[in-house]
């Protein structure tokens, strides 16, 4: 049965490494819905978060074939029960619609989205949440002109944290016994 | 030589070497690795290193293929007779695109190879320059690892990399793209090995509790049968597949490519497995109530119907790379670790028994077999020459101890089959890409291992015609291989797939042939053609005994077909002894 996997995973920060990575994934046909890149907790280590659909035991034989990259330093796979994520949106409105009747006022209490900037032409409007809060915004901003509107992936984090922080140590510890001569690791 | 002028206070004051250019660079990395032999194929980009290479030609042995593809298969036959990983050299553009086929054979076969490509100058990357092409995003489903390198300070990293990346853990191809600029720029060099690299651990520490759980199956076990594959070979781990069968009393079945990691004359050993293996090791597989799999990964021509196979058994998997295991065949107990560390720690733990009554299941489909399909293919008093007949003959005058290369099709199957394979045997072959034309490159890169054993291999008339042009490399390096060339002038597996599947229509199938023995004439290699049966033997002992390179070409049945089969979408206990 399909269902929502939220693969997160470390890497070196190396050229090509996403190239790779998806590479596994178009090969079994497996759809990114949202990717995010960006520098872990560790400096030198990125981390990837993506979601895609895929079985229960699909997913756990990409992520070995994911995790078996030199370059991959640790891949886990969440089902949305296990993570707490959020994503965010920008949303580029009118002025002049969204000026009209109470939709400021609906915005921030209802939505508890922020205004980034605002001028004669148009406001820009910011909502951190979930895939359906940001899209349920959206909706509720149809109405007034939606002249742009950019969503990010995914980030998450786990309701389990110990497995990632005892990673995350170990990398760190990685690091600094780096440049220790080789002799020790043999 | 002119470095070594400076003088040692020079060098004292700097406390570096003195700069050399990344083609030497590389040069002096694969002399430190242990190299002593590269295969490849000059051209523009690449043309600062072969410049090198002049200088160092009484440490590196270059052989000159006559095409990329017929120097990668070189490199991957060169690591499987020599356990350590081959090396090939090509230039950018159409000399990279040409290893590709070569690279995806050591890929899916776990062949440790260390290509090394060049590129156009690193301000041309991206311009669709002249002969550059994207062999980093080419080869990256189809290597381990790969890295372009494009300032010639990093080099000696980079190839240190490679050659650890390559033969540790499951061992496999790497790539390393060098720019002609980095060749031709100047570093201080100095060289260290690579035993770690942060994001990748291919040592991984034993779980005692594991392998007690593997030691309680087995010995609870009644019908428990072992599968070997070729990371038995990779991890050295024959000695100890030898023990535990014996201790545990235990039958052994290999794989196409783990053929040599048990003797095939052991009373133990069960045969091969899948498509084209042996009748009692496919029956027993679905009769088992135990399979112990070592260093393989279930492929498809292995298990035959995924939903029918192995139903009474529980399976124990013993598997370097995790992402083996639990892919093709969901099994009860993982054991992600090398062969040789897990068996040598499981056959103290296994009781001493003996299994004479599942042993004797297997002699009675033995013999089934060898009456209805090994004796006539083997053991033919009329009729045209067999290919099973010549394999069968060459196996008894070697002993079975002989490095045997083969190509893709009918007579590889006949060689698995019918060829008896010592411990002491090498087989070189194509296992899981099936590379027709892989069969004569990879005979001369294995025959330049010094194996000290004869080199033999067989090819078909098609896969033969596919890299012949490695008939130039062979006379001018006089490479002692023994070619013998089965001339059915049919591509034979696919005939036989036409005749069984698609109602004997034979579509592009049939080859009209060159004349063989001129062509050998061409290159000045000796060369026989054998027709009738009375000869053969003759003519192989004539071929063995032979000096130098030899081609053997024997015309055998057009129209022959390798059985048993388990035809496609079938279980393995479901095997066709007879056609027709």
């Amino acid at each position: 049965m399909q269902q929502e996997y939220t693969i997160s995973l470390f890497t070196e920060d190396h050229i090509g490494i996403l190239s790779r990575i998806t590479l596994i994934l178009t090969r079994r046909q497996i759809n990114i819905e949202s990717i995010t890149a960006s520098e872990s907790a560790v400096s030198g280590i990125q981390m990837l978060t993506m979601v895609v659909s895929t079985t229960p035991d699909m997913v756990n034989k990409v992520a070995r074939q994911i995790e078996k990259l030199v370059d991959v330093i640790k891949v886990f796979v969440h089902t949305n029960q296990e993570i707490i994520s959020q994503e965010i949106a920008l949303y580029k409105v009118t002025t002049r619609g969204l000026m009209s009747g109470s939709m400021i006022g609906d915005l921030v209490r209802l939505h508890h989205a922020r205004i980034l900037e605002v001028t004669p032409e148009y406001i820009v409007v910011e909502k951190n949440g979930s895939k359906e809060e940001i899209t349920g915004l959206l909706a509720f901003l149809e109405p007034c002109g939606v002249l742009q509107f950019v969503r990010s992936g995914r980030i998450a984090i786990t309701r389990q944290v110990k497995e990632l922080n005892a990673y995350l140590k170990e990398m760190d510890d990685a690091e600094r016994t780096r440049h220790v001569p080789s002799e020790v690791y043999n | 030589m002119k470095e070594e002028i400076k003088t040692a206070a020079e060098q004292e004051k700097t406390g570096l070497e003195p700069e050399i250019s990344g083609a030497e660079a590389l040069l002096r990395c694969l002399v430190e690795e242990g190299v002593d032999t590269i295969f490849g194929y000059p051209g523009g980009a690449i043309m600062p290193v072969y410049d090198k290479l002049l200088d160092y030609s009484d440490r590196l042995r270059h052989i000159l293929t006559r095409h990329e593809q017929g120097a990668a298969h070189a490199a991957q036959a060169y690591a499987m007779v020599t356990g350590r990983p081959g090396v090939c050299f090509a230039t950018s553009g159409p000399g990279a695109t040409n290893l590709v086929t070569g690279i995806a054979n050591a890929f899916l076969d776990s062949v440790p190879v260390v290509f090394i490509t060049a590129q156009v100058t690193s301000g041309l990357i991206g311009t669709d320059a002249f002969q550059e092409t994207d062999i980093l995003g080419i080869s990256m489903p189809v290597t381990k690892w790969n890295a372009q390198v494009k300032k010639a300070e990093d080099i000696p990293d980079a190839i240190a990399r490679a050659f650890y990346i390559a033969r540790s853990g499951r061992p496999g191809p790497v790539l390393v793209d060098i720019s002609k600029d980095a060749q031709f720029a100047g570093l201080s060099y100095s060289y260290r090995n690579c035993t770690y690299i942060r994001s990748y651990n291919p040592v991984i520490q034993l779980q005692m509790r594991d392998i007690e759980s593997a030691a309680v199956m087995i010995n609870h076990a009644e019908k428990p049968l072992i599968l070997a594959g070729h990371g038995v070979i990779l991890s050295g781990a024959s000695e100890e597949l030898r023990a535990l069968a014996e201790k545990g009393g235990i039958p052994v079945a290999a794989t196409l490519l783990g053929l040599p990691a048990f003797p095939n004359n052991h009373r133990l050993f069960a045969g091969m497995l899948g498509m084209h293996g042996n009748y009692a090791p496919n029956i027993l597989t679905n009769q088992a109530d135990l399979i112990i799999a070592i260093g393989m990964r279930f492929d498809d021509r292995v298990t035959g119907n995924l939903k029918k196979y192995a139903p009474d058994a529980r399976i124990i998997h013993i598997e370097i790379d995790k992402a083996e295991i639990n892919k093709n065949v969901r099994v009860d107990l993982e054991i992600n670790n090398d062969a040789r560390e897990v068996l040598a720690a499981l056959i103290p733990l296994v009781r001493q028994i003996s299994r004479e009554k599942w042993i004797r299941e297997f002699r009675i489909l033995d013999r089934v077999e060898y009456e209805k399909v090994i004796s006539p293919e083997t053991e033919p008093d009329e009729g045209e020459i067999r290919m099973g007949e010549v394999v069968k003959a060459v196996s008894d005058l070697t002993e079975g101890n002989a490095v045997i290369a083969t190509d893709v099709g009918q007579h590889q199957m006949a060689v698995a089959r019918y060829y008896r394979f010592s411990e002491k045997s090498t087989l070189v072959t194509s296992g899981g890409m099936g590379t027709m034309g892989f069969g004569l490159p990879a005979s001369l890169g294995a025959a330049s291992g010094n194996p000290g054993r004869p080199v033999i291999a067989f090819i078909g008339d098609g896969g033969f015609q596919m890299t012949v042009q490695e008939l130039g490399t062979i006379m001018q390096y006089q490479i002692p291989v023994k070619i013998i060339l089965l001339n059915n002038s049919f591509l034979g597996m696919v005939r036989q797939w036409q005749q069984m599947f698609f109602n004997g229509r034979y579509a592009s199938t049939e080859m009209v042939n060159p004349d063989f023995m001129a062509l050998a004439g061409a290159y000045g290699i000796q060369a026989h053609r054998v027709t009738q049966r009375g000869e053969l033997r003759d003519a192989i002992v004539t071929m063995l005994a032979a000096e130098g390179p030899y081609l053997l070409e024997t015309v055998i049945s057009r129209e022959a077909n390798i059985l048993p089969m388990v035809e496609p979408g079938a279980s393995v206990s479901d095997v066709t002894l007879t056609y027709r």
